[in-house]
């Protein structure tokens, strides 16, 4: 039997050093698996691997040891647990998040929504390459949103209301960026230097910093082989409809310029970044 | 301090974090509601975090003093039992 190792890639089964054994990697968006997803994978490693799984670098699951006669059988057991099979090869990825919004008080967007979001978009599309996204709530990063082909970093763009303040002094203290300054009882905040990390507004014991949920958004980061951080073109997009316009108009130009086995840095070097410029400015003003 | 009618205070300074966080809950968890705390802490982290999380517990700060020598006192007040 001719083993079609492609078409088995595209469903998430990585061929083994053994030979006739692969390891399946599962579709978790987030890194969030809910607990009876869980039991059906264990039931899945005990029966047809070796009794373990082992945690990937991006938040995913693999199921090592599933031998080539039992993929079918592995794969209708999974989906009666409701859980799917990942992918792999030069498609998109696994969208990582980090407790953003969900659990993690420094959280300025809920990052597992957006990365459900992208998920359902743009998941398992066929590239000329792999692509990752990745989303983190903040600024501290925890996801590590610029080593992602398309990285989302949650900010808050603060807005002052001076009726509301009690001149505490707070905001201008946990500002580590230095934007917020208090002279003679005024406070000012120097837009240049903020990078809305959100920390006056949850810090004001008055609420008088308010904060617009915002996204900071990096492209054409890799880690592996060649490392690249990804870099910001944009200013902060201030709505997720727009977000959706930007990752389209990045997808999209990856798709249409990359040679095939690419990745989206090395595209851009290529081609140029003042190309992708271009584009994602169009779907930034919409 | 003369505006506040202070209830009990805690010094800080001598933990690092996470314990300063812990030591002013402790501190507020024997007052009444109502009640006023004074918490005396340190310049960097203790000043930008403790704060933020007694007001994510629902407390309400009234006033952070500069002591101009590196350490605050934050004055709060307790909401709820
Ligand atoms: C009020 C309580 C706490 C506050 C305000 C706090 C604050 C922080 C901050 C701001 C960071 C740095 C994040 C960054 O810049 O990437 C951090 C890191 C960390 N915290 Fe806490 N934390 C608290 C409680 C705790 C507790 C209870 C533990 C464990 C017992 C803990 C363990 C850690 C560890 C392991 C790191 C990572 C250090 C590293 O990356 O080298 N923290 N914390
Ligand atoms: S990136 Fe921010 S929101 Fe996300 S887990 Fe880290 S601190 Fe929390
Ligand atoms: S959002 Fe962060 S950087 Fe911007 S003013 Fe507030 S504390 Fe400073
Ligand atoms: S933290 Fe809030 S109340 Fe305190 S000075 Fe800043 S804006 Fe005013």
């Amino acid at each position: 039997m001719a083993v079609d190792y492609s078409a088995l890639k595209a469903g998430g089964f990585m061929r083994q050093m053994q030979k006739n054994h692969f390891s399946l990697r599962l579709r978790c968006v987030g890194g969030t698996v809910t607990a009876e997803q869980l039991a059906t994978i264990t039931e899945v490693a005990n029966k047809y691997g070796h009794g373990y799984i082992h945690l990937t670098s991006r938040q995913g699951i693999e199921i090592p040891f599933i031998q080539l006669k039992d993929i079918d059988a592995v794969k209708a057991d999974l989906a009666k647990g409701g859980v799917q099979p990942g992918v792999c090869g030069p498609r998109v990825r696994t969208v990582t998040a980090c407790q953003g919004g969900v659990c993690c008080p420094s959280g300025c967007i809920d990052a597992l929504e957006v990365a459900r979001t992208l998920d359902a978009r743009y998941f398992g599309r066929r590239l000329p390459h792999k692509f990752k996204f990745g989303v983190t709530g903040c600024q501290n990063n925890c996801l590590k949103a610029e080593e992602n082909d398309f990285g989302v970093k949650g900010g808050l763009i603060p807005e002052y209301d001076e009726d509301a303040c009690i001149q505490c002094g707070l905001c201008e203290k946990v500002c580590r960026s230095k934007a917020i300054a208090i002279e003679d009882g005024k406070i000012s905040i120097d837009r240049s230097k903020c990078n809305y990390c959100g920390r006056c507004v949850k810090s004001c014991p008055v609420d008088a910093w308010q904060g617009k949920t915002g996204y900071i958004v990096s492209f054409g980061g890799t880690f592996g082989n060649a490392i690249q951080k990804g870099t910001e073109l944009l200013p902060i997009i201030e709505d997720e409809e727009t977000l959706l316009r930007v990752a389209d108009a990045a997808i999209d130009f990856f798709d249409q310029n990359a040679n095939a086995g690419e990745r989206f840095a090395k595209t851009l070097e290529r081609v140029g970044w003042d190309k992708l410029q271009e584009k994602v400015e169009v779907a930034y003003h919409g | 301090m003369a505006d506040f009618n202070i209830t009990d205070s805690v010094d800080i300074t001598d933990v690092v974090c996470p314990v300063t966080f812990v030591k002013a809950k402790v501190a507020l968890e024997e007052l009444e509601d109502g009640d006023i705390l004074s918490i005396h802490l340190n310049d960097g982290e203790p000043v930008q975090n403790v704060p933020r999380s007694i007001k994510e517990e629902g407390h309400k700060i009234l006033k952070l003093l500069d002591n101009a020598d590196g350490t605050y006192d934050l004055i709060v007040r307790k909401v709820g039992d």
